[in-house]
């Protein structure tokens, strides 16, 4: 039984322990301090960095295949997604970034992030003062994974914004052409895509509350990462196996690239709604597996 | 510390409770609302096969919309490169793209006809969505991973765009097809099985009920409740046809405007329905008039259709029973009842498949995907698949029907006999 252990349940819970009429602030406190330590990171600006040169690669790569006139990938709609639409209209490299990051990018360091946000502290021994200050468990947990789904929005909207730029820069822009051959207006366009940017990163939602969980696991923040990004590595592989696909449905990443439902005219709802309701659903059972466990947690270290 | 202990184990446990309690319900939900949803044929006042029958045949639903979910099961053996669109690495993402045009292989030339996409409906599971607002106007999308092909039927243009590959086809039918009386039914003539409404419940429906006639028994077989909507079931079974491979047909019609919802192809042996093409959401309403319009985006490329090229290829809608009757094949067992009917094709070329010609890899491939027969025509091969068997025989004639291979045998032996 170590200190912090012995003291938390003291705290936990108790009016007493702090006058009401402060906690909210001091609650932002937490959280705002908790963001500071993440965003300040070297290894935190090191992704984010990774994560925007990837629009800045896609389009630099589809301006030289293209400059000489032909189009991309023989026009026979090879590559990912949207990307035959870019030399059209710049707007469509913040679609196709988005749907080359998704499947690993985007979430490999979202698994990161959350796999080091309680296991990391613990192996620098920096977690039981967290604990020692009058915090209570829950809601460093809550901070923790406040900042983890920061962090999902900051990564989305880095690759978004800078493919935006990049696009805006080497491609022409104006009105745009929605899979259903429909034609809006740019401004419609950069509002659907300011909506993409969103469903993306809720769609990180369900990773980021596994990643909590097994960041709870352990004393080792590496460990954690690890088996984080190889559980995401795992599952898009059983995703990727049609034999398998009774269990489809039922795997986080599996409605991912509904986010291009977005761009039909109408709207198709039907994968969109279901992606949201399972990133849901694993955010409620992991992350409420998460609080179970570190509450429990014999906090040595 | 001795006090607390207790205590804590037990909230130990309340706490892990509660994780798992969510992913009960969770589970819950998913596996009862379906089966509730599921409960309860609707009740309906009895209406006697002929009624129903005419009920479709009277139908004068001029606009509707909604979304149809196809899936195909015939059986076609997945050949080398062309996969089963079981998603193209991860996702879909970085690696290849996705579902539909995966497919498609760097070889193929970017080409939006609606021929090619039309026959990808043949296997596997795809979502539509289709708007009609008259025999004029129609529009269908097949949903694909991260792109949409759409086909748009407005007045004497045909339009097809797809956003994979950002191209698109457009055909025209002449002038004077239009104007005259039953000007229409020429242009829809022309476009046989390439308008939108190839793929929806009606159409199949359509062929199906085309096809009954004194070899058929058609029944209402209890109510169903289909996008929403209560639902009659038209069940029809061939008759008297043993060497059909078709177990019955079942279409769920609409019990307020006769419309086909739901439509039912069951193979002989496998529970898994061949073609099953049924509306998952539907709408009577007007469909918006600007869904109709299409002008190809800005860095499209257009392929216009030929003029010859609109005519004659039709027949390869989905369907697969209408593809008994188009032009070139002659049907060889005229005796037998409508559902064991053999085409003949004659390729005219003496050899055939199985000639002495294909050396060890091609003959690999051909013994990998038919059955060698003899028979009193000589010898051949059948190509099977769950619902259409095709005997190519080393005189080059190939005989094609939704039969049994015994009954491809038959027939062919009859067509030798009558010579």
């Amino acid at each position: 039984m170590s200190q912090a252990e012995a003291a938390e349940p003291a705290y936990d819970g108790r009016p007493a322990a702090a006058p009401p009429d402060v906690r909210p602030l001091w609650a932002l406190g937490l959280f705002r301090s908790e963001l500071l330590v993440t965003f300040r990171r070297w290894r935190t600006l090191a992704l984010l960095a990774v994560l925007a040169a990837v629009p800045v690669v896609v389009g630099i790569a589809v301006k030289a295949e293209t400059s000489d006139g032909g189009s991309i990938g023989g026009g026979g709609g090879e590559g990912p997604a949207f990307i035959s639409q870019i030399t059209n209209n710049g707007l469509f490299l913040v679609f196709t970034s988005l749907a080359a990051t998704l499947p690993f990018f985007l979430p490999m360091t979202v698994g990161v992030v959350a796999g080091d946000a309680v296991a990391g502290e613990a192996s620098a021994g920096t977690l039981r003062y967290l604990l020692v200050a009058p915090a209570g468990r829950t809601r460093l947990l809550l901070a923790k994974l406040t900042t983890v789904l920061v962090f999902c929005l900051a990564a989305t909207l880095t690759v978004a914004l800078s493919a935006l730029v990049t696009g805006a820069l080497l491609f022409p822009t104006g009105e745009v052409t929605l899979l259903s051959g429909t034609t809006v207006s740019f401004g419609e366009g950069l509002l659907r895509a300011l909506a993409i940017a969103a469903v993306v990163a809720l769609s990180l939602l369900g990773l980021a509350a596994l990643g909590l969980f097994i960041s709870t696991l352990t004393n080792s923040g590496i460990a954690a990462m690890a088996a984080t990004v190889g559980l995401l590595i795992t599952v898009q592989i059983v995703n990727a196996i049609p034999q398998l696909d009774e269990f489809h449905p039922f795997l986080f990443p599996n409605y991912w690239l509904s986010f291009a439902d977005l761009l039909r005219d109408p709207i198709y709802w039907g994968d969109l709604l279901k992606n949201l309701g399972l990133q849901a659903l694993y955010a409620a059972v992991f992350g409420s597996a998460a609080w179970a466990r570190f509450n429990n947690r014999d906090v040595t270290a | 510390m001795a006090q607390i202990q207790p205590r804590k184990l037990r909230r130990k446990s309340v706490r892990y409770g509660v994780p798992v309690a969510v992913a009960g319900v969770a589970a819950a939900t998913v596996g009862l609302v379906p089966a509730l949803a599921s409960t309860g044929d609707p009740d309906l006042p009895k209406i006697s096969a002929e009624d129903l029958v005419a009920k479709v045949a009277k139908s004068d639903v001029e606009h509707m919309s909604g979304t149809v979910k196809v899936s195909t099961d015939l059986g076609l053996p997945s050949l080398p490169g062309g996969g089963s669109g079981g998603g193209g690495g991860f996702g879909g993402g970085p690696h290849g793209s996705d579902g539909g045009e995966g497919k498609d292989g760097k070889g193929d030339a970017a080409d939006a006809s609606p021929d090619k996409k039309l026959s990808e409906l043949a296997s596997g599971e795809h979502t539509l969505r289709f708007a009609a607002d008259g025999p004029d106007k129609q529009r269908v999308s097949v949903m694909e991973d991260a792109a949409e092909y759409s086909m748009v039927h407005n007045g004497r243009d045909l339009w097809a765009y797809d956003s994979g590959s950002n191209t698109a086809w457009h055909a025209k039918a002449p002038k004077d097809a239009k104007g005259a009386k039953g000007g229409h039914g020429k242009s829809a003539e022309r476009w046989q099985g390439k308008k939108p409404d190839a793929v929806t419940p009606q159409q199949a429906a359509k062929q199906a009920l085309k096809a009954v006639g004194k070899s058929t028994s058609v029944t209402v077989d209890g109510t169903a409740k289909v996008a929403g909507r209560d639902a009659y079931q038209l069940l029809i079974k061939p008759k008297g046809a043993s060497d059909s491979t078709i177990e019955s047909v079942r279409i769920a019609v609409d019990a307020d405007n006769g419309v086909p919802l739901k439509f039912t192809l069951n193979a002989k042996g496998g529970d898994k329905p061949a073609i099953d093409v049924a509306y998952t959401k539907v709408d009577f309403g007007k469909p918006d008039a600007s869904s109709f319009d299409f002008t190809p985006p800005k860095g499209t490329k257009v392929t216009e259709a030929k003029p010859h090229e609109s005519a004659g290829v039709g027949h390869r809608a989905p369907e697969g029973l209408t593809g008994l009757s188009g032009s070139g094949l002659e049907v060889v067992n005229k005796s037998a009842s409508d559902w064991g009917k053999v085409a003949r094709l004659d390729t005219g070329m003496p050899g055939g498949l199985g000639g002495k010609q294909s050396d060890g890899d091609a003959a690999q491939m051909l013994d990998k995907f038919t059955d060698k027969v003899h028979g009193d025509f000589g010898t051949g091969r059948v190509f099977s698949t769950r619902l259409v068997n095709a005997l190519m025989t080393d005189d080059g004639k190939v005989y094609v029907g939704a039969v049994t291979k015994d009954g491809l045998v038959k027939a062919a032996n009859q067509d030798r006999a009558a010579k």
